[in-house]
Protein backbone atom coordinates (compact mmCIF):
# COMPACT_ATOMS: atom_id res chain seq x y z
CA UNK A 1 0.00 0.00 0.00
CA UNK A 2 1.42 3.40 -0.57
CA UNK A 3 1.05 6.40 0.29
CA UNK A 4 2.63 8.56 -2.19
CA UNK A 5 -1.38 9.39 -3.07
CA UNK A 6 -2.23 10.63 0.01
CA UNK A 7 0.97 12.46 0.40
CA UNK A 8 0.27 13.93 -3.34
CA UNK A 9 -3.13 15.00 -2.14
CA UNK A 10 -1.62 16.92 0.85
CA UNK A 11 0.77 18.80 -1.61
CA UNK A 12 -1.48 19.25 -3.28
CA UNK A 13 -3.94 20.89 -1.00
CA UNK A 14 -5.69 24.69 -1.10
CA UNK A 15 -3.42 25.02 2.09
CA UNK A 16 -0.20 23.19 0.90
CA UNK A 17 -0.44 25.97 -2.18
CA UNK A 18 -1.15 28.63 -0.15
CA UNK A 19 1.70 28.62 2.46
CA UNK A 20 3.80 27.84 -0.63
CA UNK A 21 2.84 30.66 -2.87
CA UNK A 22 2.86 33.19 0.46
CA UNK A 23 6.64 34.41 1.25
CA UNK A 24 5.86 34.75 4.54
CA UNK A 25 3.05 31.83 5.78
CA UNK A 26 5.77 29.09 6.09
CA UNK A 27 8.17 31.37 8.20
CA UNK A 28 5.33 32.45 10.83
CA UNK A 29 4.22 28.99 11.08
CA UNK A 30 7.50 27.93 11.62
CA UNK A 31 8.22 30.37 13.82
CA UNK A 32 5.16 29.22 16.35
CA UNK A 33 6.74 25.42 16.13
CA UNK A 34 10.02 26.97 17.75
CA UNK A 35 7.86 28.39 20.32
CA UNK A 36 6.00 25.72 20.40
CA UNK A 37 9.35 23.69 21.03
CA UNK A 38 10.55 25.85 23.85
CA UNK A 39 7.23 24.99 25.78
CA UNK A 40 7.49 21.48 25.30
CA UNK A 41 11.00 21.02 25.96
CA UNK A 42 10.34 22.75 29.37
CA UNK A 43 7.13 20.53 30.21
CA UNK A 44 8.78 17.08 29.00
CA UNK A 45 12.22 18.09 30.79
CA UNK A 46 11.07 19.09 33.97
CA UNK A 47 9.33 15.58 34.65
CA UNK A 48 12.65 13.66 33.12
CA UNK A 49 14.97 15.61 35.30
CA UNK A 50 13.21 15.20 38.20
CA UNK A 51 13.03 11.22 37.52
CA UNK A 52 16.64 11.65 37.00
CA UNK A 53 16.97 13.00 40.80
CA UNK A 54 18.79 15.90 39.25
CA UNK A 55 15.89 18.49 40.57
CA UNK A 56 13.28 18.78 42.75
CA UNK A 57 14.34 16.76 45.43
CA UNK A 58 11.10 17.80 47.97
CA UNK A 59 8.85 17.77 45.16
CA UNK A 60 7.01 14.45 44.35
CA UNK A 61 7.29 13.82 40.80
CA UNK A 62 3.66 12.87 40.11
CA UNK A 63 2.71 16.52 41.03
CA UNK A 64 5.40 18.53 39.03
CA UNK A 65 3.85 15.94 36.00
CA UNK A 66 0.61 16.94 36.64
CA UNK A 67 1.23 20.82 36.63
CA UNK A 68 3.09 19.90 33.66
CA UNK A 69 0.35 17.96 31.97
CA UNK A 70 -2.00 20.87 30.39
CA UNK A 71 0.99 22.55 29.28
CA UNK A 72 3.14 19.18 27.48
CA UNK A 73 -0.48 18.44 25.99
CA UNK A 74 -1.16 22.31 24.88
CA UNK A 75 2.34 22.68 23.28
CA UNK A 76 2.02 18.94 21.30
CA UNK A 77 -1.18 20.35 20.07
CA UNK A 78 0.38 23.10 18.70
CA UNK A 79 3.11 21.39 17.60
CA UNK A 80 0.94 19.33 15.59
CA UNK A 81 -1.06 21.83 14.22
CA UNK A 82 1.74 23.86 13.07
CA UNK A 83 3.78 20.93 11.72
CA UNK A 84 1.07 19.37 9.89
CA UNK A 85 0.56 22.64 8.03
CA UNK A 86 4.46 23.07 7.08
CA UNK A 87 3.92 19.16 6.28
CA UNK A 88 1.08 20.11 3.38
CA UNK A 89 3.37 22.49 1.76
CA UNK A 90 6.11 20.31 1.06
CA UNK A 91 4.57 16.88 1.61
CA UNK A 92 6.00 15.43 -1.34
CA UNK A 93 9.86 16.08 -0.38
CA UNK A 94 9.10 14.75 3.01
CA UNK A 95 7.69 11.48 1.46
CA UNK A 96 11.29 10.93 0.11
CA UNK A 97 13.15 12.40 3.29
CA UNK A 98 14.36 9.53 5.52
CA UNK A 99 14.67 12.31 8.41
CA UNK A 100 10.83 12.63 8.06
CA UNK A 101 10.04 9.24 8.91
CA UNK A 102 12.36 9.08 11.31
CA UNK A 103 10.93 11.71 12.84
CA UNK A 104 7.55 10.25 12.70
CA UNK A 105 8.17 7.11 14.08
CA UNK A 106 10.17 8.94 16.99
CA UNK A 107 7.02 11.37 17.36
CA UNK A 108 4.44 8.09 17.81
CA UNK A 109 7.15 6.04 19.90
CA UNK A 110 7.44 9.27 22.40
CA UNK A 111 3.86 9.94 22.20
CA UNK A 112 2.97 6.45 23.23
CA UNK A 113 5.47 6.13 25.64
CA UNK A 114 4.79 9.50 27.29
CA UNK A 115 1.18 8.57 28.03
CA UNK A 116 1.52 5.10 29.06
CA UNK A 117 4.98 3.46 30.52
CA UNK A 118 5.92 6.85 31.66
CA UNK A 119 2.74 8.43 33.30
CA UNK A 120 2.22 4.77 34.70
CA UNK A 121 5.90 5.34 36.54
CA UNK A 122 4.84 8.73 37.12
CA UNK A 123 2.03 8.63 38.69
CA UNK A 124 2.81 5.55 40.72
CA UNK A 125 3.76 5.07 44.38
CA UNK A 126 7.75 7.17 44.50
CA UNK A 127 8.51 3.82 47.06
CA UNK A 128 7.52 1.53 44.39
CA UNK A 129 9.27 2.49 41.70
CA UNK A 130 13.63 2.17 42.00
CA UNK A 131 15.64 5.05 41.64
CA UNK A 132 17.07 2.80 38.24
CA UNK A 133 13.88 2.62 36.58
CA UNK A 134 12.81 6.31 37.17
CA UNK A 135 15.84 7.16 35.29
CA UNK A 136 15.44 4.69 32.45
CA UNK A 137 11.92 5.65 31.96
CA UNK A 138 13.66 9.67 31.55
CA UNK A 139 16.07 8.32 29.10
CA UNK A 140 13.67 6.89 26.79
CA UNK A 141 11.36 9.71 27.17
CA UNK A 142 14.79 12.33 26.53
CA UNK A 143 16.24 9.63 23.60
CA UNK A 144 13.07 9.81 21.76
CA UNK A 145 11.80 13.29 21.86
CA UNK A 146 15.15 14.13 21.11
CA UNK A 147 15.03 11.84 17.77
CA UNK A 148 11.63 13.87 16.68
CA UNK A 149 13.67 17.40 17.25
CA UNK A 150 16.81 16.36 15.50
CA UNK A 151 14.80 14.31 12.62
CA UNK A 152 13.23 17.73 12.56
CA UNK A 153 16.29 20.07 11.53
CA UNK A 154 17.66 17.45 9.96
CA UNK A 155 14.66 17.79 6.97
CA UNK A 156 15.08 21.33 7.01
CA UNK A 157 18.76 20.82 5.94
CA UNK A 158 17.64 19.51 2.18
CA UNK B 1 38.64 49.18 13.52
CA UNK B 2 35.14 49.19 13.38
CA UNK B 3 32.53 46.51 14.07
CA UNK B 4 31.74 46.40 10.35
CA UNK B 5 35.59 46.15 9.77
CA UNK B 6 35.70 43.55 12.15
CA UNK B 7 33.30 41.30 10.63
CA UNK B 8 35.09 41.94 6.95
CA UNK B 9 38.18 40.46 8.79
CA UNK B 10 36.52 37.48 10.37
CA UNK B 11 34.80 36.65 7.18
CA UNK B 12 37.83 36.39 5.93
CA UNK B 13 39.33 33.78 7.99
CA UNK B 14 39.72 29.95 7.06
CA UNK B 15 37.85 29.49 10.30
CA UNK B 16 34.84 31.27 8.86
CA UNK B 17 35.31 30.20 5.79
CA UNK B 18 35.50 26.64 6.72
CA UNK B 19 32.58 26.83 9.12
CA UNK B 20 30.40 28.43 6.64
CA UNK B 21 31.21 26.17 3.55
CA UNK B 22 31.17 23.21 5.62
CA UNK B 23 28.74 20.11 4.80
CA UNK B 24 27.88 18.65 8.44
CA UNK B 25 29.34 21.32 10.92
CA UNK B 26 26.93 24.41 10.24
CA UNK B 27 24.22 22.23 10.43
CA UNK B 28 25.24 20.51 13.40
CA UNK B 29 26.10 24.15 14.81
CA UNK B 30 22.54 25.10 14.12
CA UNK B 31 20.59 22.24 15.54
CA UNK B 32 22.04 22.44 18.88
CA UNK B 33 21.75 26.07 19.15
CA UNK B 34 17.97 24.87 18.45
CA UNK B 35 17.21 22.40 20.40
CA UNK B 36 19.61 23.55 23.30
CA UNK B 37 16.70 26.06 23.45
CA UNK B 38 14.49 23.08 24.80
CA UNK B 39 16.88 23.14 27.49
CA UNK B 40 16.85 26.87 28.08
CA UNK B 41 13.98 28.43 27.22
CA UNK B 42 11.92 25.36 28.06
CA UNK B 43 12.84 25.37 31.83
CA UNK B 44 12.70 29.39 31.97
CA UNK B 45 9.43 28.93 30.58
CA UNK B 46 8.31 26.22 33.50
CA UNK B 47 9.92 29.27 35.89
CA UNK B 48 7.88 32.17 34.10
CA UNK B 49 5.25 30.27 34.74
CA UNK B 50 5.48 29.59 38.46
CA UNK B 51 6.53 33.49 38.68
CA UNK B 52 3.24 34.33 37.01
CA UNK B 53 1.22 31.98 39.29
CA UNK B 54 0.02 29.26 36.76
CA UNK B 55 2.04 26.00 37.60
CA UNK B 56 3.86 24.15 39.91
CA UNK B 57 2.10 26.46 42.57
CA UNK B 58 2.39 23.86 45.52
CA UNK B 59 6.67 24.54 45.91
CA UNK B 60 7.94 27.78 46.95
CA UNK B 61 8.81 30.62 44.45
CA UNK B 62 12.95 30.01 45.87
CA UNK B 63 13.20 26.45 45.42
CA UNK B 64 11.68 26.38 41.61
CA UNK B 65 14.04 28.81 41.30
CA UNK B 66 16.81 27.18 42.83
CA UNK B 67 16.58 24.15 41.50
CA UNK B 68 16.32 24.85 37.69
CA UNK B 69 18.57 28.14 37.48
CA UNK B 70 21.46 25.47 37.16
CA UNK B 71 20.05 24.28 34.18
CA UNK B 72 18.62 27.26 32.55
CA UNK B 73 21.81 28.60 33.17
CA UNK B 74 23.66 25.32 31.35
CA UNK B 75 21.19 25.54 28.44
CA UNK B 76 22.11 29.58 28.41
CA UNK B 77 26.33 29.17 28.13
CA UNK B 78 25.26 25.98 25.25
CA UNK B 79 23.03 29.04 23.62
CA UNK B 80 25.18 31.73 23.62
CA UNK B 81 28.57 29.31 22.67
CA UNK B 82 26.61 27.86 19.69
CA UNK B 83 25.29 31.27 18.87
CA UNK B 84 28.20 33.05 18.83
CA UNK B 85 29.96 30.09 16.52
CA UNK B 86 26.88 30.46 13.90
CA UNK B 87 27.81 34.34 13.82
CA UNK B 88 31.59 33.37 13.35
CA UNK B 89 30.35 31.52 9.93
CA UNK B 90 28.41 34.66 8.50
CA UNK B 91 29.76 37.61 10.29
CA UNK B 92 29.07 40.60 7.78
CA UNK B 93 25.76 39.52 6.79
CA UNK B 94 24.50 38.55 10.44
CA UNK B 95 26.00 41.65 11.57
CA UNK B 96 24.05 43.95 9.54
CA UNK B 97 20.40 41.76 9.62
CA UNK B 98 17.69 43.66 11.11
CA UNK B 99 16.74 40.44 13.00
CA UNK B 100 19.69 40.15 13.96
CA UNK B 101 20.10 43.58 15.71
CA UNK B 102 16.17 43.29 17.16
CA UNK B 103 17.29 39.75 18.99
CA UNK B 104 20.69 41.38 20.23
CA UNK B 105 18.31 44.45 21.76
CA UNK B 106 15.68 42.00 23.29
CA UNK B 107 18.12 40.14 24.52
CA UNK B 108 19.83 43.27 26.77
CA UNK B 109 16.24 44.24 27.55
CA UNK B 110 15.84 40.30 29.14
CA UNK B 111 18.55 40.53 31.46
CA UNK B 112 17.67 44.11 32.13
CA UNK B 113 14.52 42.60 33.56
CA UNK B 114 16.34 39.73 34.96
CA UNK B 115 18.25 42.00 36.75
CA UNK B 116 15.54 44.58 38.12
CA UNK B 117 13.27 41.61 39.07
CA UNK B 118 16.61 39.75 41.13
CA UNK B 119 17.26 43.40 42.78
CA UNK B 120 14.46 44.63 43.43
CA UNK B 121 10.90 42.39 44.24
CA UNK B 122 12.84 39.23 44.26
CA UNK B 123 15.40 40.13 48.08
CA UNK B 124 11.63 40.45 49.54
CA UNK B 125 10.98 36.73 48.16
CA UNK B 126 10.68 35.55 51.81
CA UNK B 127 7.28 37.49 52.36
CA UNK B 128 5.30 35.88 49.07
CA UNK B 129 7.63 32.54 48.71
CA UNK B 130 4.54 30.49 49.12
CA UNK B 131 1.75 32.00 47.42
CA UNK B 132 0.36 30.57 45.01
CA UNK B 133 0.51 33.66 43.00
CA UNK B 134 3.09 36.00 43.33
CA UNK B 135 2.66 39.76 43.79
CA UNK B 136 2.48 41.77 40.58
CA UNK B 137 5.78 43.18 39.70
CA UNK B 138 6.92 39.74 39.83
CA UNK B 139 4.29 38.44 37.36
CA UNK B 140 4.88 41.57 35.39
CA UNK B 141 8.52 40.59 35.02
CA UNK B 142 7.97 37.35 34.43
CA UNK B 143 5.62 38.31 31.65
CA UNK B 144 7.60 40.34 29.82
CA UNK B 145 10.52 38.00 30.26
CA UNK B 146 8.23 35.07 28.66
CA UNK B 147 7.18 38.07 25.51
CA UNK B 148 10.79 39.01 25.17
CA UNK B 149 12.01 35.14 24.53
CA UNK B 150 9.15 34.91 22.10
CA UNK B 151 10.40 37.86 20.50
CA UNK B 152 13.88 36.56 20.52
CA UNK B 153 13.12 33.02 19.00
CA UNK B 154 11.24 34.69 16.56
CA UNK B 155 13.34 36.99 15.37
CA UNK B 156 16.26 34.53 15.41
CA UNK B 157 14.58 32.21 13.36
CA UNK B 158 13.92 35.10 10.95
CA UNK B 159 17.70 36.12 10.28
CA UNK B 160 17.66 33.51 7.77
CA UNK B 161 15.40 34.90 5.82
CA UNK B 162 17.08 37.24 3.13
CA UNK B 163 14.03 39.57 2.82
CA UNK B 164 16.17 42.89 3.86
CA UNK B 165 19.27 41.86 3.16
CA UNK B 166 21.83 44.75 1.74
CA UNK B 167 22.61 43.11 -1.11
CA UNK B 168 19.02 43.56 -2.66
CA UNK B 169 17.55 46.88 -3.08
CA UNK B 170 15.79 48.29 -0.05
CA UNK B 171 14.22 51.07 1.99
CA UNK B 172 15.95 53.97 3.08
CA UNK B 173 14.64 53.04 6.70
CA UNK B 174 16.29 49.45 6.18
CA UNK B 175 19.64 50.56 5.07
CA UNK B 176 19.95 53.04 7.96
CA UNK B 177 19.15 50.35 10.42
CA UNK B 178 21.26 47.96 8.99
CA UNK B 179 23.96 49.75 8.42
CA UNK B 180 23.75 49.08 4.64
CA UNK B 181 27.23 50.38 2.42
CA UNK B 182 26.85 51.08 -1.06
CA UNK B 183 29.75 48.16 -1.62
CA UNK B 184 26.72 45.83 -0.39
CA UNK B 185 24.59 46.74 -3.24
CA UNK B 186 26.83 44.48 -6.26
Amino acid sequence: MSLLPFFMWCENSAIGDAIRSSGWLFPVIEAVHLLGLAVIGGAVLVVDLRLFGFEFPRQPVAQLARDAQRWLLGSLAVMIATGALMFTSEAIKCYYHPAFWMKMTCLFLAIVFTFTVKRKVVMADEARIGPLRNKLVALVSIALWSGVGIGGRWIGFS
Amino acid sequence: MSLIGFCEWLANTSWSIGLHESRWGYSILESVHVLSLCLFLGLAVMMDLRLLGVSIRRAAVSEVMEQLMPWIIAGFVLMVISGALLFTAIPVRTYQSIFFRTKMLMLVAAGLNVWVFHSTVYRKVAEWDLHPIPPKRARVAAGLSLALWAGIVVSGRMIAYNWFDCDKPQRAIIIRIEGCRATDLQ
